[in-house]
């Protein structure tokens, strides 16, 4: 279409014909609708700052970029000044020179979106300062993700920029601008350099992106109180359901209400404060109301109520429920009080809305709320009514169903039935949705089968072996943590030939008989004295001095001077996870004595196995490596209470070296089974040829890091770690990863010596 | 002798028949084990019963490092020779009192077969050291409680000594019971004590969710008394009630929620 000229564009009004010369397009769309958003925005922008307005959109026509940035900037922008406020003018030139940042960059092409979502925004954030905020992470995302080729040029837009204008104000409902600072951050940290991902992420199309998301919620975090509402359940209520959060993030249309079925309690994953009432609160009288429901209540036919009659009831129950809930514990009167809305009494019109909701919020209100000041003498008697049949007594659903069968036959209106219906002031968020209110005697129309139930089952027996285990990972860079990073396989290692394992053994004799001495001075060492007995193998000299003294100073003598032995049996628990990484193939020595690393760790590995299975210590032994953090490998080779017999020893004669080694994720799950161990001490072995390293981690840093806190963690769930390292070049990292507890083995050809040597000096 | 009798009548509120058949146990000079959890009113009972029957009470704490001398006695070392001093049970056992030996499984196992020869027919107690045999008094009677609940699975009672009593099951009392014995105990309102048995009552629930023992009859006693003397309500639970028992901030949390939902 061509290019109107201003001339063409007949304006009434000589002001409108000034404004139209001031914006200084061409475009035709924007001619057609000009005149109706000028009036739109003249009820808005002050008359000084109208120029500027103009001014930008005339700009925006100029850009090149078609007619969308003008018309989109026209159409949204009085929304921003309505949002703002009186800051709506200071906005205004920060905003143009974002968009001019765009423009300049290669991310043109996300003018649009920025302008599209930009009021949404503004009435999520309310204050200049807020959307600088807003302004600055975007900047940020965009400068840092535009991609560069050899580093010169800045050549493609930035992926993610225009998917984070996209998903902005729904962000902004869930995150606050830290939250949403946080968010942005992650996804620039990991997926800066794949594109699709990238897309993906800032789309909230990845569950990592959801995930992050979830972390960084406002309010109280389900994940957060879960202990601290099962405590509750039970303390107060004597309940221990299964507590089940559903998600509140990701569904729009309908939002989910709490509920329960045989399968637990369903709660949200995530309650915000709600004006005095903490989140946690709120979690606490979600909880208590449906303990209430599945005290007091019964389910009743619903076949013959219309859907009306089903609404009243429900109120009339949630109402009784509370009541006694209440009855039990009066704070909560404080609580329901606090969430409950509070229903203005002729806020709704019965001529042109159907006010049946209304009528029974406001009747839910008068029951919990003596002072709630409602004139309408129907309610008043029925809420009287209310309290005389619980006077004396739970009542019953039933004849609590009457009563509210009552109350709708006498407030009935004939506008009850209207479509539109007043829902303001009427939603009671902490109630749940009463699915167990109701049996249906018969089945209704709709088919609910959407699956075929065998097919189901088909699906879920096609897994083979364990399900992974998920393991955070620790972000030095962010100091977070990334949820469920690594994936943990646990099999059982393959079994080689048992007499393999006893042909080392056999190699190794001279060794073994050394150990046994040692292990022999080991074993009576654990003897415990046992002090001031009055009779016992030894006198204890300190004491019968002090007796003495006291004797001869005429004073009664402590009769207590002897002492005695007890035997004290050791009680650690020892976990040896052994490093199976590519690197262990490489060869020791030359000609027919070379030796692999892992030949040589097989030895030092079957070496300890037989001494602390001499000793009596509970050994387990594991074997890891990694192929990214999708499939760290954790292989069992023997169990805590698997004796040291053929079937382990053919597991060690199988071991085999392949793909590279991500440390934490393997140590964590080392610790989750050491953790359950009940021993004074509890020990894990790490017996490795390098650092932790991986192929899909390029800053060498990041999985020292995360090793390093993997260590941390185990530390506080009192397990000592040590590391065993045979490489020659691992000083600059393992002090930084283990602190004190670690050993360089130099000469790797003594590791099968030094290893069970490691150990027992390490328990003496 | 007299030291050992109870002057003034100990507020004690049966829970069942326990005061009749406690009665009857003693005609027959029966020993008597009393078991339940800390704080419930074992002790008080006992001391209640020795009223009731107007016989001495000796009371001994058992603790790990109770010897079999520290009941029965000794030889002390004195400047011109030795003096034999008796120990409780042997006092206990001379002069006709009851001898309650509190906590039993605290003692040492060794220490808890000298009470054998006392409990059954011969009532009689051999101080080997001194080379005595000590016929107890036609009044004597043996009387130990013990906790099942907290004690390590080290420390039980053996067979041996647990089948040479008769046994009474003592728990906390109902709620309606409790609320008198904390009316009754600290003059304070029923309407108040109803509460604060409540609050009480949440807290048992967690029992083996974090607490190894409930909120017991005496801490709740506590509570009263420091209701009594003015202090605010919630501030006495907390103090009474929740710090004593708990350091864990989830259990502290949720008791400290039932404590605001319940004094209102």
């Amino acid at each position: 279409m061509a290019d109107v000229d201003s001339d063409l564009v007949a304006y009434q009004h000589p002001l409108m014909r000034q404004y139209w010369a001031r914006l200084d397009s061409r475009f035709p769309q924007v001619a057609e609708v000009f005149e109706e958003m000028m009036a739109e925005a003249l009820l808005v922008i002050d008359r000084p700052d109208l120029d500027a307005y103009l001014d930008a959109a005339g700009f925006l026509g100029k850009l090149g970029r078609g007619v969308e940035p003008i018309l989109v900037f026209l159409e949204e922008w009085p929304s921003v000044v309505a949002a703002m406020g009186k800051e709506g003018h200071i906005v205004l030139p920060r905003v143009m020179d974002f968009v001019k940042a765009m423009q300049k960059s290669p991310n043109g092409k996300a003018i649009a979106p920025f302008l599209q979502t930009l009021a949404a925004v503004a009435r999520r954030l309310q204050s200049a300062e807020q959307l600088q905020h807003y302004l600055d992470i975007a900047r940020d995302l965009m400068t840092r993700t535009t991609g560069s080729i050899h580093g010169h040029h800045t050549t493609f837009p930035s992926p993610g920029l225009p998917q984070l204008f996209e998903q902005a104000p729904r962000l902004l409902e869930l995150l606050s601008i830290g939250g949403l600072k946080n968010w942005v951050e992650y996804g620039i940290r990991n997926y800066s350099h794949h594109p699709e991902r990238q897309e993906e992420y800032f789309g909230l199309r990845l569950a990592d992106s959801r995930a992050v998301l979830q972390r960084e919620r406002r309010g109280t975090l389900f994940a957060d109180v879960e202990r601290q509402l099962s405590l509750y359940l039970r303390a107060l209520w004597r309940d221990d359901d299964q507590l089940v959060p559903y998600s509140t993030a990701f569904d729009e249309l309908r939002k989910p209400v709490p509920y329960y079925d045989r399968l637990g309690l369903r709660v949200p994953d995530v309650f915000e404060d709600s004006g005095a009432i903490a989140g946690i609160d709120r979690y606490r009288a979600v909880l208590a109301h449906m303990v209430g429901h599945r005290r007091w209540s019964t389910p009743q036919i619903a076949d013959n109520w219309s859907p009306f009659q089903r609404m009243a009831v429900e109120f009339f129950e949630d109402c009784r429920v509370e009541t006694l809930l209440i009855r039990e514990f009066p704070g909560l009167r404080r609580i329901f009080r606090a969430l409950h809305p509070k229903p203005v009494e002729d806020a709704c019109d019965p001529e042109t809305t159907s006010c049946l909701r209304h009528r029974l919020a406001m009747f839910s209100r008068a029951c919990l709320d003596p002072d709630h000041g409602y004139r309408d003498a129907d309610l008043n008697e029925f809420v009287r009514r209310f309290h005389a049949l619980l006077a004396d007594g739970p009542a019953s659903t039933a004849e609590i169903a009457g009563l509210a069968l009552a109350y709708v036959a006498r407030t009935r209106r004939q506008s009850d039935q209207l479509p539109k219906v007043r829902f303001e002031d009427t939603v009671i968020d902490y109630r749940d949705d009463n699915r167990h209110l109701w049996t249906f005697i018969e089945d209704s129309d709709d088919e609910d089968f959407f699956d075929d139930p065998n097919k189901q089952l088909a699906k879920e027996s096609e897994i083979v072996g364990l399900p992974p285990r998920h393991y955070h990972e620790w972000d030095y860079a962010t100091q977070t943590f990334r949820p469920d990073w690594a994936s943990v396989y646990e099999a059982l290692h393959p079994s080689g030939n048992s007499a393999d394992i006893d042909k080392l053994l056999l190699k190794h004799a001279a060794l073994a008989k050394q150990l046994k001495r040692l292990l022999d001075l080991l074993k009576p060492q654990d003897k415990v004295r046992i002090r001031y007995q009055e009779e016992g193998s030894e006198l204890d000299l300190d004491v019968a001095l002090r007796a003495l003294i006291d004797f001869k100073g005429g004073a009664t003598p402590d009769p207590r001077i002897n002492m005695s032995h007890r035997t004290d049996g050791r009680d650690i628990a020892v976990l040896l996870l052994v490093d199976l990484s590519e690197s262990l193939k490489q060869k020791l020595g030359a000609g027919e004595a070379a030796q692999t690393i892992l030949e040589l760790s097989q030895e030092a590995v079957s070496l300890l196995a037989w001494a602390i299975d001499r000793l009596g210590d509970p050994l387990a032994i594991a074997g890891f490596h990694s192929n990214t953090r999708h499939e760290v490998r954790y292989q069992h080779i023997k169990g805590f209470s698997e004796r040291w017999d053929d079937t382990v020893k053919a597991r060690v004669a199988a071991m085999e070296a392949g793909w590279s080694t991500r440390m934490g994720a393997a140590l964590r799950h080392a610790g989750h089974y050491l953790g359950a161990r009940k021993a004074d001490k509890r020990i894990l072995l790490l017996l490795t040829d390098g650092e932790p390293a991986d192929i899909d981690v390029t800053d060498p840093q990041h999985l020292r890091a995360d090793t390093k806190k993997a260590v941390e963690e185990l530390d506080a769930q009192g397990i000592a770690t040590f590391c065993l390292s045979l490489d020659p070049g691992a000083d600059e990292y393992v002090r930084e990863i283990f602190g004190n507890r670690f050993r360089v083995l130099d000469r790797i050809e003594r590791l099968p010596e030094q290893l069970p040597m490691l150990y027992l000096s390490l328990t003496k | 002798m007299s030291d050992y009798c109870i002057l003034e009548e100990p507020f004690y509120q049966p829970q069942g028949r326990e005061v009749g058949l406690y009665e009857a146990a003693y005609a027959a000079r029966l020993p008597v084990m009393v078991k339940g959890p800390t704080g419930c009113g074992k002790s008080r009972f006992v001391e209640y019963m020795a009223w009731k029957l107007g016989k001495p009470l000796i009371t001994v704490a058992c603790n790990e490092d109770m010897t079999a001398s520290d009941l029965v006695g000794r030889y002390l070392l004195e400047a011109n020779g030795t003096r034999w001093l008796d120990g409780p049970l042997t006092t206990a056992a001379r002069i006709g009192a009851i001898c309650y030996l509190d906590e039993i499984v605290e003692a040492r196992q060794d220490t808890t077969v000298v009470i054998h020869p006392l409990t059954d027919h011969r009532r009689t107690l051999p101080l080997d050291k001194k080379g005595e045999l000590v016929q107890a008094h036609p009044d004597f009677q043996l009387v130990i409680s013990y906790n099942p609940g907290y004690q390590s699975l080290m420390k039980d009672l053996k067979q041996s000594t647990k089948q040479r009593f008769t046994a009474f099951d003592f728990d906390y009392p109902a709620p309606e019971l409790e609320t008198t014995i904390l009316a009754k105990e600290t003059g304070l309102a029923e309407g108040t004590a109803a509460k604060l048995v409540k609050v009480g009552q949440a807290g048992r629930n967690l029992k083996g969710h974090g607490l190894d023992e409930g909120i017991s009859t005496r801490l709740l006693v506590y509570a009263a008394t420091l209701i009594k003397r003015g202090v605010d309500a919630r501030d006495a639970c907390r103090m009474a009630l929740v710090r004593p028992i708990t350091d864990d901030a989830d259990i502290r949390a949720t008791l400290d929620h039932a404590i605001d939902s319940t004094f209102v």
